[in-house]
């Protein structure tokens, strides 16, 4: 839908160019489409309304129209003024100078609060520190036997007392048992609120009041609407929180709720939780986010995971054949290896800048990771000779490595035209013509379906 | 569009033994459940009303209509569906076809109505046992809405249910069913937490064959549609339906979070694809969250919001009212 608006805004701005002069009517067209990328991204009505109108004088201001790329310049500023409403560059949890710090999450039902309790555990235990995770949502049926099980898992000391007793109490004396056992965090799990439930929200008052967290964090679902905000000041209100940790990133929601309530709110969002498995909670950054809404892709993300995750060796001595044209398919599984290591293919390739058109196209082509999974079979049934010389593969050689990887003939034809237009689009890379990666993708798919 | 419960389900030929006796039985319990109703209905209506002022239908000039198009993209609506909704209403009144505010109010409900009036709005259960199939992403409330379906095919329509816990993913999420079918008082096959939810579908089946149960309710495992495999999991849940009883579930219904903004056009349209969702349920209607998303995939995917949850007594799902809905949106 709008996974591109910095292409549309190039498209726009640049046939505007071409008439010579623009007007300030060309950059309201420009701002159209601004607002409604917000929308469908979920930015609040308000926040986006402002949001338009500050871009539009700041663009205006920074003289746009007699730039050289005013199509440029417009996604500049709106990357800019969109990160800096997403708090700037980031804040950390408070730490209490004597332990245990409490931290106390909210949020309402269905927002991921157990399994945020316990990805925070585990993510500060990460840290060097001791966790403890109190199970106080008595409401939700079996939710004290999920943040037990989830809390053991991240390796936290649990501290529940099952689903009788009054929540406020069970909060207290696990705060006074993280105490006697030195614990350094104790994190609050809380039951899942409507924010207009008095009695509920009372009782999270209560929570408060008695256990004095040092941070409250509001969970908030990436896919929440319009009403986000609505929520996030009602929350305030009652429990003053500190910051917002973002739930269900992996999905292709555009977070816009969480910017929002930053925007409406002035708390900052701490973390991002992105997928099921309790090591997937990371610190967040607005910057990336900012370009994650405008479907610019994340390149620092996937620049820090590279770092963290490949060989630089590997990758340098594989960059060297590439370039002398001596790629192998040993060669090929190794970097498929590498590739792996970063995590599920989709969200690597969800990370790079342009990829939103080919992102579909791989969906609807069903490529995911047990496609590797073949690539890799098959690769493993040949011979080393195979591998470096993939072109003395024919018929009965061809039946053995099908046979061998449980895949078929044809599926082996195609991985060795596939790896044969890889390695003429690296010696295109070498020479220095950078093919565009959309057009890479979508002629390995071309590939695939032929 | 059906709007009670006996309009709701679609039963066939087949006899409903208890629907008769659910009527008259505690009219003080049911007094409460209309009250409640009302109350959490008037919620949302108030909140939405607020931004609607009654003048507004009064000039209907420019302003007026940019008004009314931010209160339904405060709605969740969509800007695109907005936009349609708008310009339509904006052409009928500028050809004189709709005259005076009362009249624009009357057919902007009409409109938001028909859009969400589409394709078949009944739940099919006619085949014996018939299969539904609760499907959806992350924490909208299929386990609660599986338990309160299951007290009202019982309730309402006599129907004996057979639960199966095919959430075999979340920790826990096996026994939050379980206390659902003690409540509801029905049968349940359980998985362990790891089993292939395709086995316990399987068990469950063959469970509610041998006890000759009515209604086969599978509450599975949130997923996101944006992962591959877990979705390719959910159409191998679908064929295991088909080769044990020789036919698909006869109902498959996403479970929408009425909080949710635009991501659940895509959610709708993702799992449409891996299975054949036939219906939406809208959940937690109660809060201030209008779940107008819910307009934007009946508009754009022809996918009907049969049921809705207001709350989180187990008597807290009712048929979909798209009429009563679409007052909610635009307030009295």
């Amino acid at each position: 839908m709008f996974d591109q608006l910095s292409e549309r805004l190039q498209g726009t701005m640049s046939d505007l160019r071409s008439r010579g002069k623009l007007t300030e009517d060309d950059v309201d067209k420009a701002m159209r489409e601004i607002r409604l990328a917000l929308l469908e991204a979920d930015v609040n009505f308000k926040v986006t309304k402002q949001f338009v109108a500050d871009v539009r004088e700041k663009a205006i201001g920074e003289g746009v129209l007699s730039s050289l790329d005013p199509g440029q310049m417009v996604v500049k500023v709106v990357n800019e003024q969109l990160a800096e409403l997403m708090g700037g560059s980031g804040r950390e949890l408070v730490f209490a100078s004597k332990p245990p710090t409490v931290i106390l999450m909210a949020g309402l039902q269905g927002s991921g609060k157990t399994t945020a309790t316990a990805k925070l555990a585990k993510h500060l235990i990460g840290e060097g520190k001791s966790a403890g995770v109190a199970a106080c949502d008595t409401q939700r049926p079996a939710a004290v036997e999920q943040l037990t099980r989830l809390g053991e898992q991240a390796g936290a000391t649990v501290y529940a007392q099952g689903t009788e007793r009054d929540p406020v109490d069970i909060a207290e004396w696990a705060l006074g048992q993280a105490r006697s056992d030195g614990l350094d965090v104790l994190i609050v799990d809380t039951a899942g609120r409507l924010h207009i439930d008095e009695e509920l929200m009372g009782q999270l008052a209560e929570i408060k009041k008695r256990t004095k967290p040092h941070d409250v964090l509001l969970v908030v679902d990436a896919m929440t609407g319009q009403d986000a905000v609505n929520v996030a000041e009602q929350f305030a209100e009652v429990t003053e929180f500190d910051g917002v940790l973002m739930s269900k990133l992996d999905g292709d929601a555009r977070g816009g709720a969480a910017l929002s309530v930053k925007a409406v709110t002035g708390k900052p969002i701490l973390y991002a939780s992105t997928g099921e498995k309790l090591e997937q909670l990371e610190k967040f950054h607005p910057d990336r986010m900012a370009q994650r809404i405008l479907g610019m892709g994340d390149v620092l993300s996937l620049i820090e995971k590279a770092e963290k995750d490949l060989d630089e060796e590997e990758a340098e001595e594989l960059e060297r054949k590439m370039r002398q044209d001596q790629f192998t398919l040993d060669d090929f599984l190794k970097q498929l290896k590498q590739v792996r290591k970063m995590g599920p293919l989709s969200s690597v390739l969800g990370m790079m800048p342009g990829m939103g058109k080919a992102m579909k196209d791989l969906r609807s082509a069903n490529i995911d990771d047990r496609e590797l999974d073949r690539l890799e079979a098959m690769i493993l049934s040949m011979t080393p000779e195979e591998r470096a010389n993939p072109d003395v593969i024919r018929g009965s050689r061809r039946r053995r490595i099908a046979a061998g990887s449980g895949t078929n003939v044809q599926a082996v034809k195609q991985l060795i035209k596939q790896f044969d237009q890889m390695r003429k689009m690296m010696k295109m890379m070498a020479s220095g013509k950078m093919p565009n990666p959309e057009a890479m993708i979508r002629g390995q798919l071309g590939a695939r379906r032929r | 569009m059906p709007t009670t419960w006996a309009e709701l389900l679609d039963l066939g030929d087949r006899e409903a033994p208890g629907a008769a006796v659910a009527e008259g039985d505690d009219e003080p319990k049911r007094r409460g459940f209309f009250r409640r109703l009302r109350e959490s209905i008037s919620t949302s209506r108030e909140a939405l009303s607020a931004e609607l002022s009654s003048s507004l239908f009064e000039t209907l000039d420019a302003a007026a209509w940019e008004q009314l198009e931010e209160a339904l993209i405060m709605a969740d609506v969509g800007a695109r569906t907005t936009a349609e909704v708008v310009q339509r209403l904006e052409h009928e009144v500028d050809s004189g076809k709709v005259v005076g505010g009362e009249a624009a109010r009357e057919r902007l409900v009409e409109l938001l109505a028909d859009l969400a009036t589409t394709g078949k709005g009944t739940i099919d259960l006619r085949p014996r046992p018939a299969i539904v199939l609760v499907v959806g992403v992350n924490g909208t409330g299929k386990t609660t809405t599986v338990g309160k379906l299951a007290w009202h095919l019982q309730r309402e329509a006599g129907l004996s249910v057979m639960l199966a816990a095919a959430d075999t993913y979340r920790a826990a999420a096996v026994e939050q069913l379980g206390t659902w079918a003690e409540r509801a008082g029905c049968e349940i096959v359980n998985a362990e937490t790891g089993q292939d939810a395709g086995a316990v579908v399987f068990d469950a089946i063959a469970a509610a064959e041998a006890r000759g149960s009515d209604v086969v309710l599978i509450d599975t495992a949130g997923r996101l549609h944006t992962r591959n495999d877990l979705m390719e999991e959910l159409a191998k849940v679908n064929r295991v339906i088909d080769k044990r009883l020789g036919r698909g579930a006869s109902e498959t219904l996403i479970v929408v979070d009425s909080t949710t903004g635009q991501n659940g056009l895509r959610q709708a349209k993702v799992f449409g694809e891996a299975v054949d969702v036939t219906g939406v349920a809208l959940t937690k209607l109660d809060g201030t969250a209008k779940g107008g998303i819910a307009l934007a995939i009946a508009g754009e995917l022809g996918i009907p919001v049969k049921l809705i949850g207001i709350g989180e007594g187990i008597e807290d799902l009712r048929p979909f009212d798209p009429e009563e809905f679409a007052r909610a949106l635009v307030g009295e």
